[in-house]
């Protein structure tokens, strides 16, 4: 019968079509399998220590891809870093996706990821998932404030104060009448986790808004009277206002020398010790405790880890 | 040689291999949509119902703490829920008199002059991508919603100030960006009300206005329910432009407090949440999905209501 032939004939290209979707969100995994195969093949040299002497040599050999995913705050030092070791390797291509600490380690956890950005130190239980943990900066955490505020030092009491909502007006740390507008980081922030356990605040704060990425936290801050968040050291400019805590300023030297205490480090976490990953995450960390990694961290604002 | 012919009685035998492939391709093209929306819905419930069994269905919907990063996490989504219906209901409210008000204004009161400027404008309207309404929401909206909060607020206690992003920031925002649709198609609608309904209303001595809201408005009501359907719906999908202006804290949603929406839940959490967490993502998606199935679907039968009304 044709109707019979026309319903076969239909039903036989639907399942072609959706064989054809799925087909599609099966290879993910694949994708990322495929570079490290293909680098372990490349650099097949027997160095076991990779030296930076014999990486000169090597420069030329490596080839592929690393992804790094995590830290919105750590996104000046991952750029900074991904372009200066893009030149030093012309071949490889370093990709850094900007979604947050909490995202970046389950990415590395799950494999998804090479290198998991992380702007606070990790959990047991993440470490206890075979994450380690390698501290590539030490970052301050700055508090920010709109450039029109008076005020322009906070003790500690008075900042947890603002943040659990005790304290609601400028007025009452000698500013302007005008209330205080609490704007902080989404719940699986690094900047948000590491602020509120330095403070002892963790489940306490209340804030107004919470925005999720440090760039909003700064345009925010810059365009609202009366408001207060926390960014990363290495963002500050001029359109905000920097306060001092218990009379210190944030700069890398006050930071190193402790007397500044909102410090975290940075963290780019791995699966596994460096030493069993590919040749190419082994190259940039040698790069990054290397003296010209050092610069680097400086340059982009932070202080290097030892 | 018969040349081919075409008979008028149906004739199987006599059709070309070209209206048997044609015939295939519209229906597999007409399968593969039904497939995507039931395999939405399927896909949907498989992935939210398991938060629902684990949580607690009574926990999650009518619970009011939301924190899924704490030591003992809770995950309720009333004030979640509460804030999607009343700020889609408000957004309506403004934006659908509004709409309908300008699309009579372009059908009937308007001269051929001012038409031509006015609907080139509503339709570029329809066309700008939601993020640019988000921005210009930062940039304008905020600054004055804060200073309407500082002199309503001055001197209280007890209100936590936003800032200026609040619920009635992103409800405005949602009633501008529904009205370019509403607009559209409600005039659409009046258009194709047939001009001897107007005349003989006119002819029994109505006046203009009167033949507007008396013939012409009910005339055109499956139109006009149709737009407000569309709008309702892209007010309640709506993510990005709220996200920015909205404040992103779980609160009641007042006026002037900072709200969470359904959308902007799952939006600014989704990237990072693991395990529990992430399946109550999906739940919320789920409940966003029923909602919208729901307003579908009455919205439908008022429809359908009406036409039979129309043929008696």
């Amino acid at each position: 019968m044709k109707k019979n032939y026309i319903k076969v004939l239909a039903l036989a290209g639907m399942a072609i079509l959706t064989m054809g979707t799925l087909a599609g969100c099966g290879s993910k995994n694949a994708e990322t399998q495929a570079p490290d195969t293909k680098t372990e093949a490349a650099t097949t040299s027997g160095t076991t220590t990779a030296e930076t002497t014999v990486k000169e040599d090597t420069a030329s050999d490596l080839k592929g891809s690393i992804s790094m995913v995590g830290s919105t705050s750590m996104e000046k030092f991952a750029t900074a870093l991904s372009e200066v070791f893009m030149e030093k390797y012309p071949s490889v291509t370093v990709q850094a996706e900007f979604v947050g600490s909490g995202a970046g380690i389950e990415a590395v956890t799950n494999g998804s990821a090479d290198i998991g950005n992380s702007s606070r130190n990790l959990k047991d239980e993440e470490k206890a998932k075979g994450v380690a943990e390698n501290i590539v900066a030490i970052d301050g955490i700055a508090v920010v404030s709109d450039p029109a505020n008076t005020v322009d030092n906070l003790t500690k009491d008075q900042l947890i104060n603002i943040y659990n909502g005790t304290t609601t007006n400028w007025k009452e740390l000698g500013g302007a009448d005008q209330p205080i507008v609490v704007i902080g980081r989404e719940a699986g922030s690094g900047t948000r986790t590491a602020f509120e356990e330095l403070l002892k605040l963790e489940d306490a704060c209340k804030y107004s808004n919470e925005l999720d990425s440090t760039g909003a936290v700064m345009a925010k801050a810059a365009s609202t009277p009366g408001s207060i968040g926390y960014v990363s050291l290495d963002v500050l400019d001029d359109s905000v206002k920097t306060m001092k805590l218990e009379s210190i300023e944030p700069t890398p030297e006050n930071i190193k020398a402790g007397s500044y205490f909102l410090s975290r480090p940075f963290v780019m976490a791995t699966k596994g010790e460096i030493s069993e990953q590919s040749d190419l995450v082994k190259a940039l960390f040698d790069y990054i405790y290397s003296d010209e990694g050092k610069d680097l961290v400086k340059a982009v604002g932070l202080i290097p880890a030892n | 040689m018969r040349p081919k012919s075409y008979s008028i009685f149906g004739g199987h035998g006599s059709k070309s291999g070209v209206e048997h492939a044609a015939e295939v391709i519209f229906t597999v093209c007409g399968f593969f949509a039904v497939l995507a929306v039931a395999s939405i819905t399927l896909y949907m419930i498989i992935s939210g119902t398991p938060a629902l069994f684990k949580v607690g269905i009574l926990d999650i919907l009518f619970g009011t703490i939301w924190m899924p990063a704490a030591a003992t996490p809770s995950f309720g989504i009333l004030y979640v829920i509460l804030t999607s219906i009343i700020g889609t209901a408000l957004a309506i409210l403004i934006g659908v008199p509004i709409g309908v008000m300008t699309a009579v204004f372009l059908a009937e009161v308007a001269p051929e002059r001012l038409t031509k400027i006015v609907r080139p404008a509503v339709e570029l309207l329809a066309g700008i991508p939601s993020v640019i309404y988000g921005l210009l929401g930062i940039l304008i909206l905020n600054p004055l919603m804060y200073k309407i909060e500082l002199k309503i607020f001055a001197g209280s206690t007890t209100h936590q100030f936003t800032g200026g992003a609040n619920l009635i920031s992103a409800v405005l925002v949602l009633a501008l960006m529904i009205l370019p649709t509403v607009i559209n198609i409600s005039e659409s609608a009046l258009r194709a009300v047939p001009q001897h309904l107007r005349s003989a209303s006119l002819a029994l001595g109505a006046t203009k206005i009167q033949t507007i809201f008396s013939a012409v408005l009910p005339a055109a009501k499956s139109g006009i329910i149709t737009a407000i359907v569309l709008g309702t719906g892209r007010a309640i999908g709506e993510a990005m432009a709220i996200s920015l202006v909205s404040g992103s804290s779980v609160n009641m949603p007042l006026p002037f407090h900072s709200v969470r929406f359904l959308t902007t839940a799952i939006v600014s959490e989704m990237s990072y949440s693991a395990g529990l967490h992430k399946q109550v993502l999906f739940t919320i998606g789920l409940v966003l999905f029923a909602f919208i199935m729901l307003i579908n679907v009455t919205l439908n039968n008022l429809l359908k209501k009406g036409e039979e009304s129309h043929d008696k």
